[in-house]
C-alpha cells in the first residue's frame, strides 16, 4: 500500500481522515464520485486546494439524492454559501454525517438543521407543515396537516413556547432507535 | 454568514466543545461522583443556552476561543482528539484550521505510509479496550465490505426492513466462517494429513467389531464386510453417506491416538486410551487427537457464546429506551423517512405509506377509545382461543408425527441391518436403503414449509390491537413449532440412536444433521420458487393484479435461525458442517437477492428494523445457541461414545478425556495438583453453573431496578421543565404588566398636567 495517488497531498488526506468518518480508500472513492458529476470543472490535482464549487443542480441529480424530497435542504445545510453549491469538503462532510459511523448527536444536530426551513434555530409550525408536506407529497388534506402539527407540538414541545428547540428535537430522537438506521445514506 | 452555523455561531460551538474537551479530560482522570453533577435543571444554567447567547462576531474573541479549544485538544490522547474532531458540528474548513495547529513534533501522528487508524479502531477506542475487543473483531469484519453494492441496491429499493434480513445472513456467515476456521485448522487438517489406518467397520452395519491387529499401520487392508457403494454416486451429496461416510467429514474417521511425525516406532497405533506410554510421543511433534477434539469444540462454543452475548447486549443497548414512547406522532414525522431508499417507485410508495400511517396514528390519538361491549370482547377472546388451539394442536400433532416416523424409520433400519448381518450377503438395494434415510428430513422440512401458512391463515381471522402485536404472535407461533420439532429430533438422536447399539452412532447422527441441513436448503429454494416467483406470475397473468408478493422478513429470519441451530448441533459430530453451512448461506444470499429484486415489493406495514434485529439476535442466542450447547454438553457429559470409532473410543464419556489428561499432568508433575482439584470442582461439578446463573440473575435484577429508578427521575424532570415553562410565561406577563403600568403612569401625569 504505497502513496501512489497524486490527487491529494499526504497532509490533506490525513486531515480529511481525521475530520470525517471515512477511510483513505473511501475518501478517494468519494472524490471520484464528486468528479464524475462534472469532470470538466473538477481538476485532478487538489494539492493546491483549488476553489471549485459544484452548483446545486449537479448535486441534486446524484442517484442517492435525486428522489429525496429533502435534497435541497440537505445541500443547503452542508454548503458553505447556504445556497446548495458544494465544494469537495462540503461533499465529504455531508456523506460523513450521513454515514453509518456518525453518532446520534451529530446526526440529530444536522437533521434539526434540515427540518428548520427558515434557519431560525427553531422548528416552528410553518417548518413542521413544510416537513409534513414534503414527507407525504402533499397527500394529506390541510386539516389533517394542521392536526398532525398540533399533536406533534403537544408531544414534543417541553417548555410550551410553541416551537421546537434543538433540545426538544433531541429528546424526540433519543426515544426513536430507528433514527440511526433511517438517517443514513450509503455511498 | 455560513448557513452551517446560523444562530449557533462558530464561537458558540467552539466554547461548547471547549467545555466538552475539558470535561473529557477531567473524566479521563477520575469519575465524577453524583454529588458533583449540577442539581439545577434550569436549562439556562446548565451551560448550553448560555453559549448560544454569545452573539459576538468579534473575530478576536473567536480566535481566543479557538486557541483554548486547540490547547485542550492537544492534551487529549490521539484517539480522543480524533473522536472530538469528528463529532464537532463545524464545517471541514473550520475543523482543519483547528487540526492543523495540532501537529506537534513530539506527538507523532501516524503518517499515511503507516497503518492508519481506521474508523473501526476509533470506534473501539471509545470504550474500554480490554473488555470490548470482540467489538473490534465484529466491526472490522463488517468493514470488509462484503456484498456492499448488492446491499446498497436492496436497501435503495426496499428500505431498512428487508435489508436487515440480508445483514443478519451476513452475520451468520461470519459466525460459521469462524467455526469453520477453528475446526478446520485444529481438527480437519491434522487428521487429513495423518490419515488413520483404513481398518474400521462401516458405520451403518451391526456386526461385532473386528479386533485390530497391532502391526496394521499403513497396510491398506480392505475390510471384509460389505460397505455399500465405495464409488461416488450422486446420492452422496444428498444423504451424506456412502463415499462420504468414511471421510474426514464425520466423527468416526478421527483417530483416538496421538498423531506423530518422524517416528520410527509405529506411533499411530490404535491402542486403547492411546496416550499412555508412547515412547515416540517425545520425538517429533505430537498432537493428541482426542484432546484436540474435546478442547476445540469446547473453546469454539465458548467463544461463540461470548460473541453472541456481546452482540446481543450491544443491539439491545442501541434499541432499548428507558422511557415508554409517548410521542409517536413526532417520532413518525421526524424519524420515518428512510434516506437509504433511492428508487423512484419505492420513494413514492414510502411517501404513501407514511401518509397512511400518519392518518392512522392521528385517528388513534384523537378518537375516544370506545369501550367494547362485553359480547364483543367475549367474541374476540373466543376467536383468539380458537386460533391458538388450531396452532398448538397442529404443532403437537406434527411433533407426534415426527416422533413416530423417526421410531418407524429406526425400526426399519434395525431390521434391515439384522437381516443383512444374519444372511451375510449384500444389502437388498443399497440405493433404496440410502434414499430411505431421506424420509425423515423431507418430512420435517415439509412441515416447516406448510405449517407457517396455516398459522398465517389462522392469524387473518383474528383482530389485533396493533401490527406489532400481530407480528410478535406470528413469530411466537413459528418459534414454538421449530422448538418442538427440534426437541423431538434431539430426543430421538441422543436418547434412542445413541443407545441403540449402532456401530458408530455419532457419525450416523452427523449424517442425519447433514441431511437435515441440505433438505432445509432445498425446501427453502422450493419455497422461494413457489411462494415468490410462481405467485408473482400467477397474480400478474391470471389475476391481472400488479400487486407482487411481500417479502416475509420474520419467517425468513426464523428459517435462518433454524438452519444455524442444526449447524451448531452438528459441529460435534461433523466438523465440516460449518463449511457446508457457509456454502449454503452464500448460495442462499444470491438466490434470495435475485428473487427479492425480481418478484417482491416493499412491505406496506411499518417495520421497526432495530427492534426486530434485537429480537432476532436474542432468538439466535437464547433458544437456538443455548439449546444446541445444552445438547452438546449433555452428549459430552453423559452419553457413552461408541466403542469402535472416533477419538473417544474406549472412554466412558467424552469428558473423561479432559479428566484423564489432567490426571496425567498431575502424575507427571506433582506441582500441578491444584489444577486437578480445580478441574474437578469447576468443570465437573454442576454447582458451579448454578452459582454462575445466580450471579447473572442478581445482576439482571439490579439493572432492572436501576432502570425503574431512572424512569421515575425522567418523569419528575419532565414535570419540572413544564413548571419552568409556566414560570417563564408568568414572569414575562408580569414584566409586560409593569412596562404597561410605567408607560401609562407618565401619560396619566401629563394628562393631569395638561388638565390643570
Amino acid at each position: 500500500m504505497g502513496n501512489k495517488q497524486t490527487i491529494f497531498s499526504a497532509q490533506q488526506l490525513d486531515a480529511y481522515q481525521d475530520c470525517t468518518y471515512f477511510t483513505r480508500k473511501e475518501i478517494l472513492r468519494l472524490f471520484s464520485r464528486y468528479r464524475d458529476l462534472a469532470p470538466q470543472l473538477v481538476p485532478l490535482d487538489y494539492t493546491h486546494q483549488p476553489d471549485v464549487k459544484l452548483p446545486y443542480e449537479l448535486i441534486g441529480s446524484m442517484p442517492e439524492l435525486k428522489d429525496n424530497p429533502f435534497r435541497q435542504r440537505i445541500a443547503e445545510v452542508f454548503s458553505e454559501d447556504g445556497e446548495g453549491n458544494m465544494t469537495l469538503e462540503d461533499f465529504l462532510d455531508m456523506f460523513s454525517v450521513l454515514s453509518e459511523m456518525a453518532p446520534r448527536d451529530l446526526k440529530a444536530y444536522y437533521a434539526f438543521k434540515i427540518y428548520d426551513f427558515n434557519n431560525d434555530d427553531f422548528i416552528c409550525k410553518l417548518d413542521l407543515v413544510k416537513t409534513l408536506n414534503k414527507l407525504t407529497r402533499n397527500e394529506l388534506t390541510e386539516d389533517e396537516v394542521r392536526m398532525v402539527c398540533e399533536k406533534v407540538m403537544d408531544e414534543a414541545d417541553m417548555d410550551n413556547d410553541g416551537r421546537l428547540s434543538l433540545e426538544d428535537f433531541q429528546h424526540v430522537i433519543v426515544r426513536a432507535p430507528e433514527f440511526l438506521s433511517t438517517f443514513h445514506i450509503r455511498i | 454568514m455560513p448557513s452551517r452555523t446560523i444562530g449557533r455561531n462558530r464561537g458558540a460551538i467552539l466554547s461548547q466543545y471547549y467545555n466538552r474537551t475539558l470535561q473529557l479530560r477531567m473524566r479521563r482522570q477520575s469519575r465524577p461522583s453524583l454529588r458533583d453533577l449540577p442539581h439545577s435543571s434550569r436549562p439556562s444554567l446548565r451551560g448550553y443556552r448560555v453559549e448560544s447567547d454569545f452573539s459576538e462576531t468579534d473575530s478576536r474573541a473567536e480566535s481566543v476561543r479557538r486557541q483554548a479549544l486547540v490547547s485542550n485538544l492537544q492534551k487529549l490522547s490521539v484517539s480522543d482528539r480524533v473522536r472530538m474532531l469528528r463529532t464537532m458540528p463545524l464545517s471541514m474548513a473550520d475543523k482543519r484550521q483547528s487540526s492543523v495547529s495540532l501537529v506537534l513534533p513530539e506527538d507523532p501522528l501516524p503518517s499515511s505510509g503507516q497503518i492508519r487508524v481506521t474508523s473501526a479502531q476509533v470506534l473501539c477506542h471509545r470504550r474500554r479496550p480490554g473488555s470490548y475487543c470482540t467489538a473490534c473483531v465484529l466491526v472490522t469484519a463488517h468493514s470488509l465490505q462484503l456484498w456492499q453494492v448488492a446491499l446498497k441496491r436492496v436497501g435503495g429499493r426496499f428500505g431498512t426492513g428487508v435489508l436487515s434480513y440480508f445483514l443478519f445472513l451476513k452475520t451468520l456467515l461470519f459466525f460459521n466462517l469462524f467455526l469453520f476456521l477453528v475446526t478446520g485448522l485444529f481438527l480437519v487438517l491434522p487428521q487429513a494429513v495423518h490419515p488413520p489406518p483404513a481398518v474400521h467397520p462401516p458405520p451403518a452395519v451391526h456386526p461385532p467389531p473386528a479386533v485390530h491387529p497391532p502391526q496394521a499401520v499403513h497396510a491398506p487392508q480392505t475390510p471384509q464386510l460389505p460397505q455399500g457403494p465405495a464409488s461416488f454416486s450422486g446420492l452422496e451429496l444428498l444423504t451424506g453417506g456412502g463415499y462420504f461416510s468414511d471421510s474426514v467429514m464425520y466423527y468416526g474417521y478421527y483417530s483416538d491416538t496421538t498423531l506423530n511425525r518422524d517416528c520410527d516406532n509405529n506411533g499411530s497405533l490404535p491402542s486403547p486410551g492411546g496416550w499412555r506410554g508412547l515412547d515416540c510421543a517425545r520425538q517429533g511433534l505430537s498432537y493428541s487427537m482426542p484432546l484436540a477434539y474435546f478442547f476445540t469444540i469446547g473453546t469454539a462454543f465458548f467463544i461463540t457464546c461470548i460473541i453472541l452475548v456481546f452482540s446481543m447486549s450491544r443491539s439491545f443497548g442501541q434499541s432499548f429506551r428507558v422511557e415508554q414512547s409517548t410521542s409517536l406522532l413526532a417520532m413518525k414525522a421526524f424519524c420515518s423517512w428512510d434516506f437509504k431508499v433511492v428508487k423512484t417507485s419505492s420513494v413514492a410508495l414510502m411517501s404513501e405509506n407514511i401518509g397512511t400511517q400518519l392518518r392512522e396514528l392521528l385517528a388513534d390519538v384523537t378518537r375516544n377509545h370506545a369501550n367494547q361491549t362485553a359480547g364483543q370482547r367475549l367474541w374476540r377472546l373466543l376467536v383468539h382461543g380458537l386460533a391458538w388451539t388450531v396452532c398448538s394442536g397442529s404443532t403437537v400433532a406434527c411433533a407426534l408425527a415426527v416422533h413416530y416416523l423417526a421410531q418407524h424409520m429406526h425400526a426399519v433400519r434395525v431390521l434391515q441391518a439384522r437381516g443383512e448381518g444374519g444372511a451375510g450377503g449384500v444389502a437388498a438395494d443399497p440405493l433404496l436403503s440410502e434414499a430411505r434415510l431421506l424420509a425423515l428430513p423431507v418430512g420435517v422440512s415439509l412441515i416447516n414449509l406448510l405449517l407457517p401458512g396455516l398459522f398465517n391463515a389462522a392469524g387473518w381471522m383474528e383482530e389485533y390491537d396493533s401490527p406489532s402485536v400481530r407480528n410478535s404472535v406470528a413469530i411466537a407461533r413459528n418459534l414454538m413449532l421449530k422448538v418442538s420439532l427440534l426437541s423431538v429430533l434431539c430426543f430421538h438422536w441422543l436418547g434412542r440412536e445413541a443407545t441403540s447399539g449402532l456401530q458408530c452412532w455419532e457419525s450416523f447422527v452427523g449424517q442425519e444433521l447433514y441431511r437435515f441441513l441440505l433438505m432445509d436448503f432445498l425446501f427453502t429454494l422450493l419455497d422461494t420458487l413457489l411462494g415468490e416467483f410462481l405467485w408473482r406470475l400467477f397474480s400478474e397473468k391470471v389475476l391481472k393484479k400488479s400487486r407482487r408478493p411481500v417479502f416475509d422478513i420474520a419467517r425468513n429470519v426464523l428459517e435462518l435461525i433454524y438452519g444455524q441451530t442444526l449447524a451448531w448441533l452438528g459441529v460435534l459430530f461433523t466438523p465440516l458442517l460449518p463449511g457446508v453451512q457457509i456454502i449454503k448461506l452464500l448460495l442462499l444470499f444470491y438466490i434470495k437477492m435475485s428473487s427479492v429484486m425480481l418478484n417482491c415489493q416493499a412491505p406496506r406495514k411499518p417495520y421497526r428494523a432495530s427492534k426486530m434485529t434485537t429480537v432476532f439476535i436474542t432468538l439466535l442466542c437464547f433458544p437456538s445457541f443455548l439449546g444446541a450447547s445444552v445438547c452438546v454438553t449433555y452428549t459430552m457429559w453423559s452419553i457413552a461414545p461408541s466403542r469402535a470409532c472416533g477419538p473417544f473410543r474406549g472412554l466412558s464419556t467424552m469428558m473423561q478425556a479432559g479428566r484423564l489428561w489432567v490426571e496425567q499432568l498431575r502424575d507427571a508433575n506433582p506441582h500441578l495438583t491444584w489444577l486437578a482439584t480445580a478441574h474437578s470442582y469447576l468443570v465437573e461439578n454442576p454447582l458451579f453453573l448454578f452459582v454462575a446463573a445466580g450471579v447473572f440473575l442478581i445482576i439482571i435484577y439490579f439493572n432492572s431496578q436501576v432502570v425503574g429508578g431512572q424512569r421515575k427521575v425522567i418523569a419528575l424532570l419532565q414535570e419540572q421543565i413544564k413548571n419552568e415553562g409556566e414560570d417563564k410565561k408568568f414572569l414575562i406577563r408580569q414584566l409586560q404588566n409593569t412596562h404597561a403600568k410605567k408607560r401609562d403612569a407618565p401619560a396619566r401625569r401629563s394628562q393631569q398636567d395638561s388638565a390643570c
